[in-house]
């Protein structure tokens, strides 16, 4: 492939929204009351149609036949490149809040970077993908503030969400090889930079949500080389279900 | 009030009524028009929620990311006609907590073909295209009924539907047109839900209890039996565009009536499923019951926030 790092760049970025929103799609009809429900499907929603946009341009890159779907669907679990965060289970509501809001600040950042791009398909799509990001990464700050500023009951959830799911938060700040490529070309985000101001919003919002900012220093990563929890097996079994079982077809 | 100015009060109603007037949340109303309302609506309401999941089932799984979106789409629209469904019902008096609680107990009901499994991706297209279309034929007219709020949520509600079911039936048809599999397929998931359908339509002239007080409120406007062969006459048809096969050897077209004649429907099936007996009216009870429940504490700390918020604010001002 001519755009190797391009067609990679593209992957490490689409795969957080894919794995994210099949998970966000899990909870859909079963949401702790009506109007929760309908905007975890939003965001799912939202995340595939980011996917689209992305696979569509890889497919264009690979030039090999590939589609979008077949890009989504039909690799192996060492070819995901999503990082761990997104593919951890929905526990309770904390958790998939709590996941969310740690992803949403850091898709948020990356994003109004990625609008810079050189790569003018990428900022079109980073551009698109603001708004709707921005208002995800409100709807969850703003559950992480209810739960955590809410009953003893929901703070103590809220703690062990937030305790359990940061050890996955660092990784978003490794570069792969094709990271350190784009940004060479000006068409990648260094996403090293953006670790600080991250960490400080996290930390913001937890603050009011009197949840205490987690100290540990021990935290986990390989999702981007495709080294993942033992949960993705059983994720990509449901979303690829279909292309498997009925090859080569069209729907 | 004497029972003469109640009977005054009555005549005036039913004239409004006549006179095609919309009845709106404020006005004075019989006790039974109220009660009649709350029961249908909030049944029409619990059926848009339960209906989420026979869908949901598949959003896993779909076999594209184009279907995968549109089948997010529509089961997030479904939502969407509950929570408008439930705010029109809840001007007449009861709340949403009560209602849940009338679902949960099963002392409400909802559209029986929601207990039927979804177990093939052709499912999502014979439901978009068999039970939207039903539910259309059953709905359209009630975008006219008397009750305000009940036709204006239906005007809405009836648009996506239409939507809805020109999803399905081009589901149904992208896999008629494709390999072998997929067209079995396909004939597989109408032969399972053809009949469900047809009951959707509610039973027989002859048994139905509530249709001649519904024709005078337009909450009804023509009889279950005259909506069943409407759908029947629509669908018969576009099977046969698409190659499929009704499952019903007796289906024949009546050149004199100008309709099909069909054969029985098994109405065992259908009451056994109505009293609560179906393949999945257990599942589908247990997956609203326990989203709920597990839903308490996430409910519990949505209101004490917003309680601290606002005496913090009440703190602030003084």
């Amino acid at each position: 492939m001519k755009n190797e790092n391009l067609y990679n760049y593209i992957l490490g970025i689409a795969d957080n929204s894919l794995i994210l929103g099949q998970r966000m799609g899990e909870l859909c009809g079963h949401g702790p009351s009506l109007e929760t429900d309908i905007a975890c499907t939003n965001i799912s929603l939202d995340l595939f149609g980011q996917v689209r946009s992305y696979f569509q341009y890889a497919s264009k890159i690979a030039g090999d036949g590939r589609t979008e779907d077949d890009i989504a669907m039909l690799r192996k679990e060492r070819e995901y490149k999503n990082v761990l965060l997104v593919e951890q289970p929905n526990t309770d509501f904390a958790y998939t809040l709590g996941r969310q809001f740690l992803f949403d600040v850091y898709h948020l950042a990356f994003l109004k970077e990625l609008q810079k791009s050189t790569d003018l398909t990428l900022s079109a799509i980073a551009n698109k993908c603001v708004k709707e990001v921005s208002y995800h990464e409100r709807f969850s700050s703003d559950w992480v503030k209810r739960l955590g500023d809410g009953t003893s009951e929901s703070k103590e959830k809220m703690q062990e969400a937030i305790n359990d799911l940061w050890t996955y938060t660092d990784e978003f700040f490794h570069q792969t090889d094709a990271d350190k490529a784009m940004v060479v070309e000006g068409i990648g985000v260094d996403v090293t930079k953006l670790k600080d101001s991250y960490y400080k919003e996290v930390s913001q919002v937890l603050e009011e949500a009197t949840i205490q900012v987690p100290e540990s220093k021990y935290f986990q990563k390989g999702g981007k080389q495709g080294i993942h929890t033992e949960h993705l097996g059983y994720l990509l079994s449901d979303l690829q279900y279909m292309q498997r079982t009925y090859p080569n077809m069209e729907w | 009030m004497s029972e003469e100015q109640i009977r005054s009060l009555e005549r005036q109603f039913d004239e409004r009524i006549a006179r095609d007037e919309k009845i709106e949340p404020k006005d004075w109303m019989p006790d039974k028009y109220r009660k009649t309302h709350i029961r249908q609506m909030s049944q029409h309401a619990h059926s848009e929620i339960v209906g989420m999941l026979p869908e949901g089932n598949w959003i896993t799984r779909a076999p594209s990311l184009r279907r995968k979106v549109a089948l997010l789409a529509k089961v997030q629209d479904e939502a969407g006609h509950g929570l408008y469904l439930y705010s029109a019902t809840e001007t007449l008096g009861i709340s949403r907590e009560e209602m849940y609680e009338q679902l949960h107990t099963g002392k409400a009901k909802y559209s029986s073909i929601f207990n039927y499994p979804t177990i093939t991706w052709a499912d999502m297209g014979a439901i978009g295209w068999l039970v939207d279309g039903a539910a259309i034929i059953n709905q359209v007219p009630l975008c006219n009924t008397s009750y305000g709020p009940y036709a204006r949520a239906m005007i809405r509600v009836c648009k996506e539907e239409s939507f809805h079911q020109r999803q399905g039936f081009e589901i149904m048809m992208k896999l008629a047109n494709g390999t072998p599999e997929q067209k079995e397929m396909a004939q597989d998931a109408l032969n399972r839900w053809w009949w469900p359908s047809l009951m959707m339509l509610g039973p027989t002239d002859d048994v139905s209890v509530h249709t001649e007080q519904s024709m005078k409120w337009k909450l009804k406007r023509k009889s279950n039996d005259d909506l069943r062969q409407q759908f029947i006459d629509q669908t018969v048809p576009q099977a046969e565009l698409i190659g499929l096969t009704i499952p019903d050897p007796d289906l024949k077209w009546n050149e004199e009536r100008g309709s099909y004649d069909f054969g029985e429907i098994d109405w065992d099936e259908f009451w056994q499923v109505v009293k609560g007996h179906g393949p999945m009216n257990k599942e589908r009870m247990k997956a609203r019951v326990g989203a709920w429940e597990r839903g308490k504490w996430v409910r519990d700390a949505a209101m004490a926030h917003a309680e601290k918020k606002r005496n913090r604010k009440e703190k602030k001002a003084v």
